[in-house]
């Protein structure tokens, strides 16, 4: 931390639920401090009864993400130095979910979505049959590879505007997936996961807009990968595979 | 929007394009020329060339309108889905009615 830096950070938490406010805290300045080391500062130091959500502070899991300084951002590798020059905070919860308490959104929407585009492997063989073979360099596995590392985190989700205008939008996350298990030689469950992402409120609802690949904290491409089932179920749909 | 409403309305964005492009060429012309309205009027009467460019445009932009209307409703309007998708219908119809009425305009009459 440079010397210049203030020795005190001004940091505003957004408490309660929809009806809550704003309310700011003063919270030591320290070296390579992390977004999330503040949140948790105020926790054990201030108010006790500030809830919010971690679990790795690796980025691993996923479960830290807050609106900070009016972006989406996984709080855990996001470096105050990074975010807060000028020493203020204002640290909300994800956009695009329903608020439970202070900094914790409900994530429910979010993963009900993952599961209606059909996100989930569906197995082609039983484990008495031999591992299949998947080449890794074989197009579709790069494919799939280049969307694979997604931590469900939900800065996509909560930056994206046709999220916000219809909620009936599977979403980014959703539907990167989606395209992860397309590519996936060893899924069986295609046919419906292409009918369910080319309903209402699938893919094609997408205005390729990329708030979604700004902001990932993964630097993954979920408009790509949306461009990638918009012409999958086009193909399908032109040569009779899809009912719509 | 799903699949079916995608492939509509991409495909009719692309019909059109190269029809705007003759139908803004016409425009320069028509103005550059100096004709008159019944200069025009003999030119496409009884053209059935120009009736078929003109019907497949009319046809092509309420189809697209409506499709592209349908979405910005459902997206920042309270209509539902299906309130939007009957509001669509019927701007595209009457979008249609007018357009060919003015083909017929044209042509026939
Ligand atoms: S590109 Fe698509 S998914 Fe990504 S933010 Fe824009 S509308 Fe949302
Ligand atoms: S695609 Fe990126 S931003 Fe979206 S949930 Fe996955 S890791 Fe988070
Ligand atoms: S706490 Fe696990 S990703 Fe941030």
């Amino acid at each position: 931390m440079s010397s210049a830096a203030p020795a005190q950070l001004s940091v505003s938490l957004w408490r309660g639920s929809d009806d809550g406010c704003y309310e700011t805290y003063s919270v030591p300045r320290r070296a390579s401090q992390t977004v999330l080391d503040v949140v948790t500062y105020v926790q054990r130091h201030i108010d006790a009864t500030l809830s919010y959500r971690f679990a790795c502070r690796v980025g691993m899991c996923g479960s830290c993400a807050m609106t900070v300084n009016g972006r989406p951002r996984w709080t855990c590798r996001t470096h105050v130095a990074k975010v807060a020059a000028n020493g203020r905070l204002k640290i909300g919860p994800l956009e695009n979910l329903p608020r439970i308490k202070d900094l914790a959104t409900d994530m429910q929407p979010f993963f009900e979505k993952w599961r209606q585009a059909e996100g989930v492997f569906a197995p082609s063989l039983t484990r008495a049959e031999p591992m299949a073979r998947i080449k890794p360099d074989s197009r579709a596995r790069m494919a799939a590879d280049a969307a694979i590392e997604c931590i469900n985190c939900g800065v996509c989700y909560a930056a994206c505007d046709t999220v916000r205008w219809n909620a009936n939008y599977l979403g980014p996350a959703a539907l990167n997936r989606a395209w992860t298990l397309v590519n996936d030689e060893r899924d069986a469950g295609n046919a419906a996961r292409l009918t369910a992402v080319a309903a209402s409120g699938g893919c094609h609802s997408c205005h390729s807009h990329q708030s979604c690949q700004e902001h990932c904290p993964l630097a993954l491409n979920p408009t790509e990968s949306i461009a990638g089932l918009k012409r999958r179920t086009v193909a399908a749909y032109l040569n009779g595979e899809l009912k719509a | 929007m799903n699949v079916r409403l995608y492939v509509w309305q991409r495909a009719t964005a692309a019909l059109m394009a190269p029809l705007v492009l003759v139908h803004i060429a016409v425009i320069l012309y028509a103005t550059r020329a100096g004709l008159s309205a019944a200069d025009i009027l003999s030119r496409t009467h009884n053209s059935i060339a120009w009736a078929t460019f003109y019907g497949i445009f009319v046809a092509a932009a309420s189809i697209h309108a409506s499709i592209g209307v349908r979405n910005i409703l459902v997206e920042w309007s309270p209509f539902s889905e299906r309130g939007a998708g009957r509001f669509a219908a019927v701007l595209g119809i009457a979008l249609a009615l007018l357009g060919f009425h003015a083909v017929f305009a044209l042509v026939v009459a």
